[in-house]
């Protein structure tokens, strides 16, 4: 099952630690917050994800395995 | 027409029953004039709720909203049997909740069809509290409409009693910013929380009201309901389109002579709908959808109002909002003013809103004026790129849908403001709700 890494936009402060520690999956936008593009995390990236949003001061980074991952993307149908 | 009259004997034996009413919102309030419960009950008939002992009404009246195709009035066009499936039956009791916070500076439907019709809204909230088993009723009026809140409260103190009011129903007014009414802030604010939408990562997920679910349909919707549960699924989609059925609530605004609320059927052409509020002069475009909509050229304006067939032009139905700007009008200013309102009525949650929507009004209004430097367009792009899907609700999306838009149908006039020629409308006075004196 595919692993995905979401941003929580209402908790993130733009601490910008998550782009430090996985340069390879997270860039930041021109005000310093966090752009992830939605795709499945890579399998050798999947621990330095975890370790990510274990770090992030505000909890904002959520790395999830599993099948329903629909953040961010249309709405529901 | 002729008369068939094969029963002529029959004259005496009984009175004829008089025609179904038309599924019309504004059918009583059109006949009448009068709002009232009495004026309701004799236009629509009762309250058609389940006889006791009825045990197997919830799912025929499932089924009937399934088979009616009624799709939600609020903006998202979501089919509302399956929203109502989603909390049936669930543990707590679920809440009703009954939003016409309409923060929509282009649209007044909610707030008319509150004062034109609200045994309507109120029956189809019953109906849909007795379908899902909920146990009570919430109907959220914007605060800065104190005049619709009165109405309902009348609405609801003649219906108690009357045998219209198996589920109790109460009275709110949430704050009346534009993100207030988007659906997890107003059950947020409901909570005791802020007005302001929550982050929500999950498709389906039922909003929860401290622990019972949240079944949050749009005013317009209900009153639909009541309709599809009165007059059956099949008279229901008599008006409009297969698709898309029965009628909508339409504000119509901008430079037209009769600026206001029109009941219209689902895909009757936007200019017909435009044409009958009567337009000041040639029409140059049109803002569908509200200030987080899409413009559409005149040359789209023989599309049919509808989800789908304006979608195909670039427009969008949302909560039935219909804004005209005159040929002389500038869309790049009035888009510029928009974009400057919209980052002003950001919740404030998230970074990429609350920083990307006065970047984006920034570059709009030195487009506006004339005063774009070389990099503009680039910076622009990205900024709109940036911006989109990156709230925790849509406010943002929105404002990039109507600036995207509005580059394309506007694109002769971007380019004029952008070589520092603006065209001559652009110091016209703004012709937007709310936005005139701008």
């Amino acid at each position: 099952m595919p692993t995905t890494i979401t941003v929580n936009p209402v908790a993130c402060e733009a601490y910008g630690y998550c782009a430090e520690l996985l340069p390879e999956l997270v860039t930041l936008d021109e005000w310093g917050y966090p752009v992830v593009d939605g795709r499945p995390v890579p399998a050798h990236l999947v621990e330095l994800a975890q370790q990510a949003a274990r770090r992030c001061p505000r909890r904002a980074l959520l790395v999830e395995t599993g099948p329903d991952r629909v953040w961010p993307g249309s709405p529901p149908r | 027409m002729t008369r068939t009259s094969s029963t002529v004997d029959d004259d005496r034996s009984a009175r004829p029953t008089p025609p179904p009413p038309a599924p019309e919102l504004l059918g009583a309030w059109r006949a009448t004039g009068r709002a009232d419960l009495v004026a309701h009950v004799d236009h629509f008939g009762p309250l058609p709720a389940p006889g006791p002992g009825d045990r197997h009404w919830g799912e025929r009246f499932a089924a009937a909203l399934d088979a009616s195709g009624l799709t939600g009035r609020g903006g998202a066009a979501f089919p509302s049997a399956r929203k109502m499936a989603l909390v049936r039956g669930r543990r707590p009791a679920p809440t009703v909740v009954v939003n016409a916070c309409e923060g929509e500076p282009a649209s007044s439907k909610d707030a008319a069809l509150l004062s034109c019709a609200p045994h309507l809204v109120l029956d189809g909230a019953e109906l849909a509290a007795l379908a899902s088993g909920a146990d009570r009723i919430v109907v959220c009026v914007g605060a800065e409409r104190p005049d619709v809140a009165v109405a309902v409260d009348r609405a609801v103190a003649e219906r108690v009693g009357s045998g219209h009011d198996p589920v109790p129903v109460a009275v709110e007014r949430p704050p009346g910013r534009f993100v207030a009414g988007e659906e997890s802030a107003l059950v947020s604010w409901l909570g005791g929380g802020p007005a302001a939408p929550t982050f929500r990562p999950r498709r389906g997920e039922v909003l929860l009201l401290g622990r019972r679910p949240a079944l949050v349909h749009n005013a317009e919707t209900l009153a639909h309901v009541a309709l599809v549960a009165r007059l059956g699924p099949a008279a229901f989609r008599s008006t409009g389109l297969p698709e898309a059925p029965g009628t909508l609530l339409c504000t119509v605004s901008g430079a037209v002579t009769r600026p206001g609320v029109y009941e219209v059927a689902m895909g009757t052409p936007v200019l017909d709908v435009v044409g009958g509020a009567g337009p000041e002069e040639a029409v140059g475009a049109v803002l569908t959808g509200g200030f987080g909509g899409s413009w559409i050229g005149a040359g789209a304006l023989g599309a049919p109002y509808a989800p789908a067939p304006l979608a195909r032009v670039g427009g969008v139905v949302g909560a039935g909002v219909l804004v005209v700007l005159p040929r002389s009008g500038c869309g790049i200013a009035e888009t510029a003013r928009i974009a400057a309102f919209m980052a002003g009525e950001s919740a404030g949650q998230c970074g990429p809103c609350v920083f990307g929507l006065p970047a984006l009004a920034g570059d709009l209004a030195a487009l506006a004026q004339g005063r774009a430097d070389r990099a503009l367009p680039s910076r622009l792009a990205r900024r709109l790129e940036a911006v989109d899907g990156r709230g925790a609700c849509r406010h943002p999306d929105g404002v990039v849908r109507m600036v995207r838009s509005a580059l394309a149908v506007f694109a002769g006039d971007a380019g004029d403001h952008l070589r520092g020629a603006p065209c001559p409308g652009h110091r016209r006075p703004s012709v937007l709700p709310r936005l005139r004196a701008g």
